[in-house]
């Protein structure tokens, strides 16, 4: 079983983000950065599936600047077997389908039985890259997964759908899935796993030398923060009149 | 970007390696997540969360920095310095068990042990199966454990043990008790002492209003016959167990810092939030003059930590600076977790809040292993030529 896992190396959840001076992105140099949770549940899942099958290997993509090397790294130490990054600098791809056509183009010779991937980043939150990307090699795709059976030439899945519903679906292999947080307990990277990472291989691939045909049909023009409205509204008077005054509030707003 | 876990003013970053900076990260993690929920429950009922010592051996965080050959990880010094600061911002209670299982069980067994004993122990302790206690200290000979009572008597292929240890850390956890005991010629040898041997038992402190979340025991031997090959073979007197509190003072003077910043962080989130008198309290001049000495001292600490932990790594560390950083470190944190109780005010003494737990577990780290006086004297004696204590 061969086992793609894409990672994305976001600001950790409680990382005090600033504006860069255009605001075209936030400020890098004071942030701390992280694997992306639902990726970590998706290696988690990678390593255990291998695990089971007893053979095989698993493969952690990252696109991304210098600084995507340590969370590559992390997976490593976590136990994934080797590392592929598509380098590139700032201004980074935020196009879901110019990334998943990155990817496509890097690893369509790997031929991979399973391509895992979390069901959105933290900082964008997209989630399309998996999909797009099962799409583009022409595999099974499914979305929100939060538990997998693996059996023979193909996976059984199960989905998490609205206000509590659940649905399985069995798929042939190839397929691309994208993974809930919360699926498994991702395992901590062990010191002797840290320490062998080094040894291991990470393929760097230019972005420059796929990108020639993929279109970027998306750019970041501009960020900024939420702004915080709050205004307070006292209602006065009987029962009856507040409730008058609250639904009419109501029903001006929605 | 930033990569160290935590307050890092004077760029300590820098100095450390990738790995070490991957372990110091992990640990952080895995502390916050694993250990910290369970902390209040063991805190209240003053016991050790003895579930996380499997996954502490999984890791390979206990005694990571002996050799590889016995089980153990081999990383530096500094890493395991990192280790215990990251273990000691959860808890001294957390830092104390690795501490007693790694410098003060697996190092002197790694190094004057026999090779049977390294083979059957080692592997063990590292991952976590058995654990292990160091006792030496006696109900009436705690700074001058040489002239300790209890005594091994030779006989036939065994030796007999007789004597009382006190405030032995992971006594009643322990499947392996190292007891310091003087032979027939008044020579302190230490014997391996299997739980369950005849004539030993390990009787739980309780009372304590320091390091709750540890095990503390009083060992008592009664005639308590132990095969002769459970001696250590390769050490004679008390630089035997001197030595191994060498490597755990070692340990202690990173853990320390990784309680203050606990504390300094937490005081530094409160000081911003804190309004009174229409500002937060951190604009205040004396919070800030507060805020600033904790920094400081931090950074002071820190600078000190990893100079001592590279010297260590050279093989050129001397016993005498590890006491210098030992008293000098916990001697700060214990300051700082004062002081941030003190910015957190009436939260302050709330359990939810941390710091008067950090502020408490710090007076035992004061006193044992050496008390800050001993280690002041070790100093003391090394720059003056003039012995003051022994
Ligand atoms: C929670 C906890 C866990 C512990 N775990 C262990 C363990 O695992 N194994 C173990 O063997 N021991 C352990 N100890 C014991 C610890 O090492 C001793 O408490 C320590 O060595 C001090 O001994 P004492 O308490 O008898 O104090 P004392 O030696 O009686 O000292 C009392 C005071 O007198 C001062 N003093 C003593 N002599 C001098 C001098 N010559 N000059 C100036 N001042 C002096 C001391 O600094 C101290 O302030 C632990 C203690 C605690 C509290």
């Amino acid at each position: 079983m061969k086992i793609c896992v894409l990672i994305k190396q976001v600001p950790s959840s409680d990382a005090l983000i600033k504006l860069n001076n255009d605001s075209t992105w936030i400020k890098e140099d004071t942030v701390v950065f992280a694997i992306n949770e639902s990726d970590s549940f998706a290696l988690e899942e990678a390593l255990q599936i291998k695990e089971q099958t007893g053979e095989g290997e698993v493969v952690v993509v990252s696109l991304g600047p210098d600084r995507v090397q340590r969370a590559i790294r992390e997976a490593l130490a976590k136990g994934a077997d080797r590392g592929i990054r598509i380098k590139e600098s700032f201004p980074y791809s935020s196009d879901p389908f110019e990334i998943a056509s990155l990817f496509a183009a890097a690893i369509k010779d790997d031929k991979f039985d399973l391509i895992l991937s979390g069901l959105q980043s933290d900082d964008l939150g997209s989630g399309q890259t998996g999909v797009i990307l099962g799409e583009l090699l022409g595999m099974s795709t499914a979305t929100l997964v939060v538990e997998t059976k693996l059996s023979g030439e193909s996976i059984r899945v199960k989905r998490e759908l609205e206000s509590g519903w659940f649905q399985w679906v069995t798929m042939p292999l190839p397929a691309s899935i994208t993974i809930q947080s919360g699926i498994n307990s991702p395992r901590y990277a062990s010191l002797k796993g840290i320490m062998s990472a080094k040894k291991k291989e990470i393929r760097l691939i230019e972005k420059k030398e796929l990108s020639g045909s993929i279109p970027s049909l998306q750019s970041i023009e501009h960020v900024y923060f939420p702004q915080k409205t709050k205004r307070t509204e006292m209602i006065e008077g009987s029962v009856d009149q507040v409730v008058e005054k609250l639904t009419e509030i109501i029903q001006r707003n929605y | 970007m930033s990569q160290f876990m935590g307050t890092d003013y004077f760029d300590l970053e820098s100095l450390l390696s990738e790995d070490e900076l991957a372990i110091q990260n992990m640990v952080y993690d895995f502390v916050r997540k694993e250990f910290m929920p369970l902390i209040h429950e063991h805190h209240q009922n003053e016991t050790f969360p003895v579930g996380i010592v499997q996954k502490l051996g999984e890791l390979g965080l206990l005694g990571a920095n002996l050799p590889q050959e016995y089980g153990s990880a081999g990383v530096t010094d500094v890493a395991y310095g990192l280790i215990m600061h990251e273990l000691e911002r959860g808890d001294s209670g957390l830092r104390s068990f690795a501490s007693v299982q790694g410098s003060l069980v697996m190092y002197p067994i790694w190094r004057y042990g026999s090779k049977e004993q390294k083979e059957k122990w080692l592997p063990k302790l590292a991952s976590g199966e058995a654990i292990g206690c160091f006792g030496l200290t006696e109900p009436d000979y705690g700074s001058n454990p040489s002239g300790m009572i209890a005594r091994a008597r030779r006989q036939g292929d065994s030796y007999i043990l007789n004597g009382t240890k006190m405030w032995i850390t992971n006594g009643t956890l322990a499947d392996l008790s190292l007891v310091w005991a003087k032979d027939e010629n008044d020579i302190v040898r230490g014997f391996l002492v299997e739980k369950g041997t005849p004539g030993f038992t390990a009787q739980k402190m309780t009372g304590k209003l320091s390091l709750r979340v540890s095990d503390t025991a009083e060992l008592i031997l009664g005639d308590c016959r132990i095969p002769a090959e459970n001696v250590l073979p390769g050490i004679e007197g008390m630089k035997g167990p001197l030595s191994c509190l060498t490597q755990a003072r070692y340990g202690i003077s990173w853990g320390v810092i990784g309680a203050a910043m606990a504390c300094y962080e937490i005081a530094l989130q409160y000081a911003k939030d804190r309004v009174q008198f229409d500002k937060p309290i951190g604009a205040y001049q004396l919070t800030q003059k507060k805020l600033v000495e904790m920094v400081t001292e931090i950074t002071k600490a820190q600078l000190m930590a990893i100079q001592l932990g590279r010297l260590k790594e050279k093989g050129k560390m001397r016993h005498q600076q590890v006491s210098m950083a030992k008293m000098s470190n916990v001697a700060m944190a214990r300051d700082v977790a004062r002081t941030a109780r003190e910015i957190l005010g009436a939260n302050g003494i709330m359990e939810d809040y941390h710091v008067m737990r950090h502020m408490m577990n710090l007076e035992t780290v004061y006193t044992y292993e050496g008390t800050h006086e001993i280690n002041t004297l070790v100093v003391g004696s090394d720059i003056t030529g003039l012995d003051a204590f022994q």
